[in-house]
């Protein structure tokens, strides 16, 4: 019924929604269902990529959520979706048991190949499929909470925020960079053989994770749109608009914040925990300040402050990412980089903006 | 209004779906992929290579091709991004069908891809010094194992140095810890005590080598011949030189032998304070031999400037290239299963002079050379390995890893078979 | 009578003739014992192994041949050729495929050949330091001081209890002070090797503070055998008073390496100061105008190859140039449009960042290029034994300093640093009073990006010179400027300046990663506490 309700009148959603459920059911139905000579096979790389674009896109809502809707530029959304993706690779990890090289039951083998005695403590838990889930919401949650926390009741804002997160990735990349950390250092997590005892190299399981992502992203999008909707949001968007008179009027801004911020930080986790068994790797790079801006990116050139721009972002400057690294790998900086210079000046409100200005004026 | 959204919207998918769905296989070429970085961090060593590729390829298509057809390579860029080269080593596979792919050059890159390429079961050929310790039916190793260069060049400081203190100073990452961890247990092997080896980690790109400059400078002065071995990576390496310059560290008070350090790095240093450092190589650009003076020139022309120097990972891929195209003629397919077999035993010239096998274990045996440092940037050869040195995948001198050997012949067939337990586990 | 005097002469002439044939003889015996060791010398040079070339350098050396000193000098510098063909040993002075040479037995000029005829006398380190070994010998008796003075300290880290009388002999000799100082070191260390308890006591007196390495090492090992009570005592004492000034300046060596590493802070961010903190755009494509002005070194040492130490302050106002004009170029055609809206004006500049980095890898390829440093940037200034300060740093030191009061000068005492500021403190201000904000801006957009640029020509005496150098510096900058309070050009000083030596106490417990990722969350922690920095920006601008 609620859902009814929050879809009345918004055509950029719906067609967004839509295509989703689409997507969501046509392309695993197409890879698994068709046979590879068909001309409507879609390949599993295609698919893969696709599960990746799907994982990119429920990323740059969580940014978009805090960004567009209540003014906090977050640099550093990657290291929630990296916390998110660490946390389900260290799940698959474990998974693999005895199947590693060096035939441990316990250690993983960048353990075992570093002389490592024993299991660190934070590795344990993580051999059962619901601890690990339920770390990829907490651990993103509780960084978010203290850091918000912290943030948040002292006033910092604008680009001061901004430059706290990245320098909050900045040493969380450093430090999972360092080898003691016990996360397999630069090399990260990688070699993944099965996933609730589905094999990951399986077309079946593939699928399986794609429909995942596709329902992570519809439930993130449909959250999203309702705390936009609601009361709460109201509240978010004067924050942006005005935060000192929305405080002076009597609202916690800090609180408002603070759970928005958690929330977006989970969405973010969930991401990176879908993502990283459909691309079979997790690294320090996830961290990297540069790659968090890119998010940020993604939600500029679709059009912030609408959630299905959002969506649009990431699957077009994604897609062109794609394609200009196999197209024309020298150039493809001087596209993205333009693409950002272009958008910005030209487009404030995004790609999305130039449909919505139409409808406007029709 | 709406109509003309969700037209526009479905037209954006279905060229999406178009464009990553289509590309019919182009008849009579054989596509060889090329997955070298472009960008990114990694693009300062991996540009290289992927001209490198072009010229080998290019070569054999003038000697005629491979089995009457022409090759044709495929450039992607995986732009230095980790993820990024496991879909793009899939894009290759299952999208343009190449026979093999030449590439990688992090280890990450390759822990990267490794899945991809044992799912599709494809080949890669990987020519890069690593840290050993794996061995993949679908990938071959053509750059040294920690055998091939780390432990003759610390048996040259210490027979023909009389070096008695170790620094062993690393960038933080697989590579390092595993040689550096290798190298402190075969020192102490040697009667090397634990005061007498100081181990040093930095993190990538780490520019400000003070501190620890000085730190190895006082290690240096206690009394004995002290030397440092660095698998300090790339873009560090320019500034930790320089420092050591600075402080007054000669190669002749404590000499640095770098692992990492080739002739395309010494390009871009100032190479003055750096006479007489070392590295160890499988392969020179000074190496005195008619195929490396053939290699060289072709080089040079094909990349169309003399100043261009080549290096130890060119070699690699030069060597793999010709296995593989010999191990392709041999099988007369380019089948990875045809090609996986008939390649263990393949033997071509090197740049050096002699020859190189493929090993069962998917590795090379290479001659190990040692070098000094010249003012021209180039490497003086002042010891070499009296034969040659097959890499070992699996390292004697780690605690894991020295009851298992790889030999992917049948009827073991096995990358990490445990000689204690007689078992393979694992990658079959 | 004629014929008599003949004969006489005949009689007086053979015994003369024998004579001279005699000594002539003896003479020409002790002659060829040395050229024959010098010639045998020069031919194992030509053709032998390392092993046998160290013998032969030996035998040139101790051959005394006046030649032998200039042959083992260019053979160490790498000079020396052998010529194919017929086996000349010459010096080479080689330009492109060309060599000039000249006969290092005759000195003849031999003339131009082509650099394949010739083949070089090798070497390897061994060899290396016995010929360094071989010239001290010969530089003892030297007639320059320095020279001398370093083959003193050369000699004290290999020194044998016989040393101490020809150090004794040496030392009445010398008069300059400072090698008398080392030459009583040396004889000191020597009197520590005998087997005599009271010469050993003497020489821990003597030796007493003195910070040379060698010295330390000494009295470790004696402390290590010697069985005599007093003299372990006085080992000791000696040695805790040496541990006491190691530490002592192993503190100052600290401080200066934390100056230095905050210099650079401060020079990678004082322009970002600038753009960030007077105009309030966030500039991220900063790191790539200082790699601008670090390739335009590059570039004019290209231009300029002989004469680098002019090259280098040339490149100066150099990059000050190509980085400002890009810097004014990227605020006419894009910045100018964003004002007021600093997150997007983030967006657009990290697109051109991609940009710049890609052209830069276009145009110079994406190899590292070699910047050379002038002489006079290279080694390091040595205040005691254990303490030497590397003067590259020093001279960075003091070049971010001058570029701070330069700025600090320009924007306090000229009329375009009063608008600067007026434009900064209150725009709609400053516009009523008639200063043209927009051009202001431009200006300083384009000082802020210039100074990005002079820290480029530093950096580039410090590290890579590739496309991704300014991606390294970026954050760095950015926690400097916030730490130090935005807008505030002292702040960004001090900021830099704490943060560097902070990070140089931490890294010797932690290691350098722990240092950087522990200073990163005392940032974020202490921009909670004061959410302005340091250095708090007051007035009205401040909200």
């Amino acid at each position: 019924m609620t859902i009814i309700k929050l879809l009345s009148k918004d055509t950029g959603s719906n067609i967004t929604l839509g295509l989703l459920a689409l997507v969501t059911i046509l392309v695993p139905a197409c890879n698994l269902l068709l046979p590879e000579t068909s001309i409507f096979h879609v390949s599993s790389y295609t698919m893969a990529l696709l599960g990746k674009y799907l994982c990119y896109a429920l990323l740059a809502i969580s940014v978009d959520l805090i960004w567009g809707y209540m003014g906090i530029l977050s640099l550093g959304h990657g290291a929630f979706f990296a916390l998110g993706g660490y946390a389900m690779g260290m799940y698959l990890m474990r998974q693999i048991g005895s199947r590693g090289v060096y035939g441990n039951p316990l250690l993983p083998d960048f353990m075992v190949f570093l002389n490592w005695e024993q299991l660190p403590w934070f590795w344990h838990g993580f051999q059962w499929f619901w601890f690990a889930m339920l770390m990829v919401v907490l651990i993103p949650a509780l960084l978010a909470l203290v850091f918000g926390w912290l943030a948040f009741r002292s006033r910092v804002t604008g680009v001061y925020l901004s430059i706290m997160t990245q320098a909050l990735t900045y040493a969380l990349l450093l430090a999972f960079f360092r080898n003691e950390m016990g996360f397999g250092g630069n090399n990260g997590l990688t070699d993944f053989k099965d996933i609730l005892g589905f094999s990951l190299q399986s077309d079946a399981t593939r699928a399986g994770l794609f429909i995942a992502s596709g329902l992570a992203l519809g439930l993130g999008y449909l959250s999203c749109l309702y705390i936009t909707r609601s009361r709460l949001g109201k509240v978010c968007t004067a924050i942006r608009d005005q935060e000192d008179r929305t405080r002076f009027i009597g609202y916690r801004v800090e609180n408002v914040k603070l759970w928005i911020f958690t929330f977006s930080a989970i969405l973010a986790g969930i991401a990176g925990a879908l993502y990283v068994p459909q691309v079979g790797i997790i690294n320090p790079n996830e961290f990297s300040p540069l790659g968090s801006i890119e998010i940020v990116i993604w939600v500029a050139v679709g059009g912030r402050a609408t959630l299905y721009g959002a969506v649009a972002g990431a699957l077009m400057v994604n897609y062109s990412k794609s394609y200009l690294t196999a197209a024309m790998p020298d150039a493809w900086l001087f596209a993205l980089g333009a693409l950002f210079v272009l958008v910005t000046l030209l487009l404030p409100r995004g790609v999305t903006g130039l449909l919505r200005k139409k409808e406007h004026v029709i | 209004m709406k109509t003309k959204i969700l037209a526009a919207m479905l037209g954006c998918a279905l060229s999406i779906g178009s464009v990553l769905g289509g590309q019919a296989m182009a008849a009579e070429t054989i596509k060889v992929g090329v997955l070298h970085s472009l960008s990114g961090t990694m693009a300062i060593s991996e540009t290289t290579l992927k001209d490198t590729m072009l010229m080998l390829i290019e070569e054999q298509n003038k000697k005629g091709g491979l089995l009457g057809k022409q090759l044709e390579a495929v450039v992607i860029d995986p732009a230095s991004d980790w993820p990024l080269f496991a879909e793009k080593a899939r894009e290759l596979i299952e999208k343009k069908h190449v026979a093999s792919v030449f590439g990688c050059w992090t280890s990450v890159s390759r822990k990267s891809v490794l899945p991809v390429f044992e799912e599709l079961n494809s080949l890669l050929f990987y020519p890069v010094q690593y840290e050993g310790e794996e061995s993949s039916k679908n990938v071959f190793y053509t750059g040294a194992a920690p055998n091939q260069q780390a432990i003759p060049a610390v048996d040259y400081l210490m027979n023909d140095m009389n070096v008695k203190r170790w620094v062993l100073a690393g960038t933080d990452y697989v590579y390092p810890r595993t040689t550096n961890k290798i190298l402190a247990a075969y020192l102490k092997s040697k009667g090397v005590a634990d005061a007498d080896i100081m181990i040093n980690y930095t993190p990538f790109g780490h520019s400000d080598w003070q501190s620890i400059v000085s730190d190895i400078k006082k290690f240096g002065t206690e009394g004995k011949k002290t030397a440092v071995v660095s698998t300090i990576n790339g873009d560090a390496n320019v500034p930790f030189y320089k420092e050591l310059g600075n402080q007054g560290i000669s190669s002749d008070t404590i000499p640095v032998v770098a692992f990492s350090v080739g002739e395309e790095e010494l390009s871009g240093i100032d190479t003055k304070p750096l006479v007489g450092h070392l590295a160890a190589w499988n392969y020179f650009m000074s190496v005195d031999s008619e195929a490396n003076d053939a290699f060289i020139e072709s080089w040079q022309k094909f990349i169309k400037s003399d100043k261009r120097v080549t290096n130890d990972p060119m070699e690699a891929h030069y060597i793999g290239f010709n296995m593989w195209i010999k191990a392709v003629e041999k099988a007369g397919t380019t089948d990875s299963d045809a090609v996986q077999k008939a390649i263990i035993g393949v033997t071509v010239p090197n740049l050096s002079g002699g020859y190189s096998a493929m090993m069962p274990n998917h590795h090379i045996t290479k001659p190990v050379l040692i070098g000094e440092i010249q003012e021209d940037g180039q490497f003086e050869i002042v010891w070499q390995t009296a034969g040659k040195v097959a890499g070992d995948a699996w390292s004697d001198y780690l605690e894991g890893s020295k009851d298992l050997i790889s030999d992917w012949r049948s009827p073991l067939s096995c990358g990490n078979f445990n000689v204690k337990t007689g078992s393979c586990s694992g990658n079959k | 009578m004629h014929i008599f005097l003949r004969v006489l002469h005949f009689k007086l002439f053979i015994p003369a003739l024998l004579l001279t044939l005699f000594f002539s003889q003896s003479a020409f015996c002790l002659q060829t014992e040395k050229e024959t060791q010098f010639t045998e010398g020069i031919g194992h040079l030509l053709h032998g192994n390392f092993k046998e070339k160290a013998l032969a350098t030996k035998q040139v050396a101790d051959s005394g041949d006046s030649r032998a000193k200039s042959i083992l000098q260019a053979m160490l510098e790498g000079k020396l050729y052998r010529v194919k063909k017929d086996d000349t040993l010459v010096y080479a002075e080689i330009k492109s495929a060309q060599a000039k040479i000249s006969s290092a037995l005759t000195g003849e000029q031999l003339g131009f050949v082509k650099k394949r005829k010739l083949k070089k006398i090798t070497i390897n380190n061994k060899l290396r330091s016995s010929l360094k070994a071989s010239l001290a010998r010969i530089d003892l008796a030297s007639p320059s001081s320095t020279t001398r003075l370093q083959a003193v300290n050369k000699l004290i880290k290999n020194l044998t209890p016989r040393d101490s009388l020809l150090l004794a002999e040496l030392l009445q000799k010398e008069t300059d002070n400072k090698v008398r100082k080392a030459l009583a070191t040396a004889t000191a260390i020597a009197k520590l090797k005998t087997d005599d308890t009271t010469q050993i006591l003497a020489a821990i007196s003597d030796l007493s503070g003195n910070l040379n390495p060698a010295v330390r090492n000494e009295l470790m090992t004696l402390l290590g055998k010697s069985k005599d009570d007093a003299v372990r005592a006085k080992a000791e004492s000696a040695l805790a008073s040496i541990a006491s000034s190691i530490s002592f300046y192993g503190f100052i060596e600290k401080l200066f390496f934390g100056l230095s590493l905050g210099s650079v802070l401060v020079l990678a961010a004082i322009g970002l100061a600038i753009t960030f903190g007077v105009i309030g755009v966030i500039n991220m494509a900063h790191g790539e105008l200082i790699m601008l002005g670090a390739y335009t070194t590059y570039v004019i040492q290209q231009l300029l190859p002989n004469s680098i130490g002019i090259a280098l302050i040339l490149s100066i106002p150099a990059a000050f140039i190509v980085s400002g004009v890009t810097g004014i170029i990227i605020e006419r055609s894009v910045i100018r449009f964003l004002y007021g809206r600093p997150l997007e004006t983030l967006l657009a500049t990290f697109g051109i960042s991609l940009i710049l980095q890609q052209t830069v890898r276009s145009i110079f390829s994406p190899l590292n290029r070699s910047v050379a440093t002038p002489s006079w940037m290279s080694g390091s200034i040595q205040i005691n034994p254990i303490l030497s300060l590397t003067t590259n740093r020093i001279t960075i030191l003091i070049f971010s300093m001058l570029v701070f009061a330069g700025l600090y000068l320009l924007l306090r005492k000229s009329s375009i640093g009063l608008q600067v500021r007026a434009v900064s403190q209150n725009r709609a201000m400053a516009r009523a009073m008639g200063v043209k904000a927009a051009r202001v801006d431009a200006l300083t957009f384009g000082l802020g990006s210039g100074i990005a640029g002079i820290a480029g020509v530093a950096l580039a005496q410090l590290t890579n010179v590739g496309p991704n150098l300014g991606q390294a510096y970026i954050i760095d900058s950015f926690m400097v400027v916030v730490f130090g309070g935005v807008g505030n050009l002292w702040g960004t000083l001090i900021g830099g300046l704490t943060l560097g030596v902070a990070n140089k106490f931490i890294e010797p417990w932690a290691g350098a990663v722990l240092a950087k990722i522990l200073i990163l969350v005392f940032i974020i922690l202490f921009i909670q506490k004061r959410p302005q920095g340091l250095f708090p920006q007051k007035g009205r601008a401040a909200e």
